[in-house]
């Protein structure tokens, strides 16, 4: 199987911090990749290398062996690659509909914006996805409210759901299960997985270990920047390395895996 | 406060709702136009033409500040730039006449011109900086007025005498502004509209993330820039022919910025409505309080109290306020004509809820099958 | 001509040490509150107008005065902040103690001319228009003692911000205030504070630029706030060094082009300068992140 998404030795500082050191992951075309690790290890870093938010000191991205190294945000995004955020981001003015409206920007934006930019937002095509994609998640009935009004995890469901309007390749989802009760953890797993089926890609960046281990296909652990182990769920979990990565030494307090 | 309350109103309603806006609208137009040919009383038409000069200009500045959240305070830039222009302008050409008002549009396009350079600078910084920005140019352009010869140094530049009836002096004046402030408007909600208006909402925000999703930032926000300073500017150069007199610190006005903000905060800040009804209700007021308090001073003392009484205690202004006490109006209504509190709301604020009505036999996909 | 140009090279310098005593206290302001403090502009002619009221009615001497007006000053900031500042709530928040202080601005406007009327008046003292004769330039003794003065305070600010336990709490509550808050600091006390310590520095810096700034009334207050916005904007939003820096080049340059081209354009050439700069480096000289640094 193919590597859709790779990356190869990335380096990157913050000062005297080194967060991401040689770091290379792969992730294979139509599967649903995790990454773990401690806190500090990294891995919100590697998303914003990849996603352009974060330059490289050192290192390389690719997708679909094209390199998109350094590429600002947009044009990652452009290229097929969508992401949340831990916190998540969604326009909190705009209603549910609208942050999807929005999320579609790009796809519309050849045909469109030279014709006429005061065209009404969203033509017919758009909003007809748009709903799709909301009834998918499960929030079409919020369509038109407020997105500052939905609850944590709803505004979880409408991040992932602009996302979608692109139709990107793969998804990085940083904690997508972060602060939500389990039952809608259970659905999320659900939509990764139908969405897995049609062929989208994942990387979720995760720190509740049953959702990683039940749901991902393969699991890379990252500690102080760099790669430790790859592997199938149930290989990861029992390795030694990832055990001390977690653990640490007898004075550290990093995080032990749940579960 | 639960999704129910921010929900734009239920199908039913919102018929209704938008029937009365329209009805509401509609009077409100019919009022404007036979207003100078009823009420003949010149100060009042006066009045009128000033109130609608920053209905027009408060709807500007929204169109560009409170759509996108860079909050300007040198927009008396174009607004004098207008002035200027024009004034030139009908001194160049010796107009005189009905013709000065096909000036207008130039005034505004120098105007809109000047953002350009403008803005290409203030909107590569951040919104802090921003602000500073505007009044550091506004500064820069009071004194040029002051300093360079061909706009007249401390004399300014004064109108031409104009041929018309003194009894009905202000009427042409008058009926000029309402075609600009209703230009205005309807430009407004046309963007709000449009594909460009929500990008330029999203930018307002979460202005990184609209760019992270593919909205070219530099590009919306300078465009918003160049309609709001050209708009500006053509109701600068109307008020001009109105005044009669362009002085640097009249034309370049301080005070100017400050009360558009103000107007369109009590109104509502990057609402449609909102900065028109500010006007609406603040100038008025000011005309009122320069012609009763000779003392200027305490004129500036109540403008500075009201702007804070507005935002410590009606932030989001007039008409969101407002909206928000009719919808609570009416949820407690609904709440109380129905028998017993039953069920959640069927919008289903709870998390659980999208989970359960979705996870049904089905995958929960529509009927076409596939998402992609 | 080369004369004139060092002579107002040194008044520039002088000068400018005025204005960073101004400045430092609105950039500290910005770096712990995050808002832009527009009534500090206003708030110096304040200042200067109480040094004023105490030296011409009660016949203190100005440096002296200081010892009532600064304290009053702290006072007054504190109870503007506490007041008008810190109720503000929400997402447009730094938007609103924008325009809250702009509306604070024009109150004080009004209440001082009200007060004192719309005529110019200066703070006088026998070292206002005496001093030494240096190395051939005359020098008052004012500008040599309120660079001191300058010199002094901005190295107590200093002092207090990296050597003393409040100082360390400011600094923290600039760098996180969130995570100031878990470690117990008390953030609005120290918002509150610092407000007042930005406003104090200014009845100081008030007094001088009163002594010599030609003549002031209410009306000064925009002409120094827009200058003050440009100095700290050009040093960078947040750094002192910045705005020291930014507060001495500009008001130099400005006296060079007084005298090499005119009065009336060096005014718009100090405008000008902060529009360049901030086209080629929209974070200002030294911008925020130098002030984390040091």
């Amino acid at each position: 199987m193919t590597a859709l998404l790779r990356t190869a030795g990335v380096t990157k500082a913050f000062g005297g911090v080194q967060a991401l050191s040689g770091a290379t992951i792969e992730v294979e075309q139509g599967s649903i990749a995790g990454l773990i690790g401690p806190n500090g290890s990294g891995k919100t870093t590697l998303f914003n290398v990849i996603t352009g938010y974060e330059r490289v000191d050192d290192g390389d991205v690719y997708l679909a062996d094209k390199q998109i190294t350094n590429a600002p945000p947009d044009k990652v995004f452009g290229a097929g690659i969508g992401r949340t955020f831990q916190l998540t981001r969604v326009f909190s003015r705009l209603t549910v509909m609208e942050n999807m409206i929005v999320a579609a920007q790009h796809g519309e934006r050849g045909r469109g914006l030279l014709r006429n930019p005061f065209a009404r937002a969203g033509g017919p095509a758009t909003r007809r996805r748009a709903m799709e994609l909301l009834e998918f998640t499960g929030i079409a009935n919020h369509a038109g409210a407020l997105a500052e009004t939905l609850s944590y995890g709803q505004r979880k469901l409408l991040e992932l759901s602009y996302v979608l309007m692109a139709d990107p390749a793969i998804v990085l989802l940083d904690e997508p299960a972060g602060g939500v009760n389990p039952t809608l953890i259970s659905t999320i797993a659900d939509r990764i997985r139908q969405l897995n089926e049609q062929g989208t890609t994942f990387l979720i960046v995760e720190h509740n270990m049953d959702f990683v281990m039940g749901l991902c296909h393969k699991v890379t652990v990252l500690d102080y920047g760099t790669a430790v182990v790859t592997g199938p769920p149930d290989v990861v979990r029992t390795d030694p390395r990832v055990l001390d990565a977690y653990l640490g030494t007898a004075e550290d307090d990093d995080d032990i895996p749940v579960g | 406060m639960s999704a129910q309350t921010a929900r734009r109103p239920a199908a039913g309603g919102l018929r209704s709702a938008a029937g009365a806006r329209l009805g509401g609208v509609a009077v409100l137009l019919v009022v404007a136009a036979v207003f100078p040919l009823v009420i003949t009383n010149a100060l009042y038409t006066q009045f009128g033409v000033d109130t609608l000069i920053f209905v027009t200009a408060v709807a500007a500045w929204n169109l560009f500040s409170g759509f996108s959240g860079y909050i300007s305070l040198g927009h008396a830039v174009f607004f004098g730039t207008g002035a200027y222009t024009v004034g030139l302008l009908t001194q160049h050409w010796k107009v005189i006449g009905g013709t000065i008002f096909a000036l207008l549009p130039l005034g505004g396009l120098v105007a809109a011109l000047i953002a350009v350079p403008f803005g290409l600078i203030a909107l590569r910084v951040r919104r802090h900086t921003f602000v500073v920005i505007t009044i550091a140019i506004f500064f820069m352009f009071q004194l040029m007025a002051f300093n360079f010869a061909f706009t007249g140094g401390n004399n300014g530049l004064s109108t031409p005498f104009f041929l018309w009836s003194a009894a009905e002096y202000n009427n042409p004046f008058y009926y000029a502004a309402l075609i600009l402030a209703v230009g205005t408007i309807l430009l407004c909600w046309a963007i709000r509209g449009s594909r460009f208006g929500l990008q330029l909402l999203a930018i307002r925000d979460d202005e990184d993330r609209a760019r992270g999703l593919g909205v070219r930032a530099m590009r919306v926000k300078l465009t918003a820039f160049v309609i709001s300073g050209g708009l500006t500017g053509m109701v600068g150069g109307l008020w001009w022919f109105f005044i009669g007199q362009a002085l640097p610190q009249t034309a370049f006005n301080p005070a100017f910025d400050l009360s558009v903000a103000l107007m369109a905060f009590l109104g509502g800040f990057g609402t449609l409505a909102g900065p028109v009804l500010g006007a609406l209700i603040l100038e008025p007021l000011q005309q009122w309080d320069a012609i009763t308090f000779t003392n200027g001073f305490v004129g500036e003392i109540a403008l500075g109290v009201l702007f804070l009484a507005v935002i410590l205690f009606m932030p989001r202004g007039l008409i969101p306020t407002g909206r928000e006490l009719i919808t609570r109006w009416r949820a407690s209504n609904a709440r109380r004509r129905e028998p017993a509190p039953g069920g959640a709301p069927p919008g289903g604020a709870a998390v659980a809820q999208p989970a359960a009505s979705t996870s049904q036999p089905s995958t929960g996909t529509p009927s076409t099958g596939s998402i992609r | 001509m080369g004369r004139e140009i060092t002579e107002a090279i040194v008044d520039g310098i002088l000068g400018g040490g005025v204005y960073a005593l101004m400045a430092v206290g609105l950039t500290l302001i910005f770096g712990v509150l995050d808002i832009i403090n527009i009534a500090q502009g206003i708030l110096v002619v304040l200042g200067a107008y109480l040094s004023y009221v105490l030296s011409v009615h009660l016949h203190i001497d100005l440096f002296v005065g200081l010892l009532v007006t600064v304290p009053a000053m702290f006072i007054i900031g504190v109870a503007i902040q506490w007041a008008f500042i810190r109720p503000l709530r929400g997402r447009e928040r730094t938007s609103m103690s924008l325009l809250a202080s702009y509306a604070v601005a024009i109150i004080i406007e009004g209440v001082l001319y009200l007060i004192f009327g719309s005529n110019y008046v200066n703070l006088t003292a026998r070292y206002v228009t005496n001093g030494p004769k240096i190395f051939g330039f005359y020098l008052d003794y004012i500008y040599i003692y309120g660079f001191l003065m300058a010199l002094l305070l901005v190295a107590a600010i200093y002092y207090t911000l990296y050597r003393t336990q409040f100082g360390r709490t400011i600094r923290a509550t600039m760098q996180d205030q969130t995570a100031a808050r878990i470690v117990g600091i008390n953030v609005n006390r120290v918002q509150a504070l610092t407000f007042g310590i930005g406003v104090a520095v200014t009845a100081a810096g008030g007094m001088v630029f009163g002594a010599t700034g030609g003549g002031f009334n209410p009306n000064t207050g925009y002409d120094l706030i827009s200058r003050l916005l440009a100095i700290v904007i050009l040093g960078g939003l947040g750094s002192i060094a910045g705005a020291m820096i930014a507060a001495i080049f500009m008001i130099t340059l400005e006296a060079v082009v007084d005298v090499v081209w005119s009065p009336s354009w060096s005014v718009v050439v100090f405008y000008a300068a902060l529009v360049l700069v901030l086209a080629f480096r929209p974070q200002g000289l030294l911008g925020r992140r130098a002030a984390r640094a040091q």
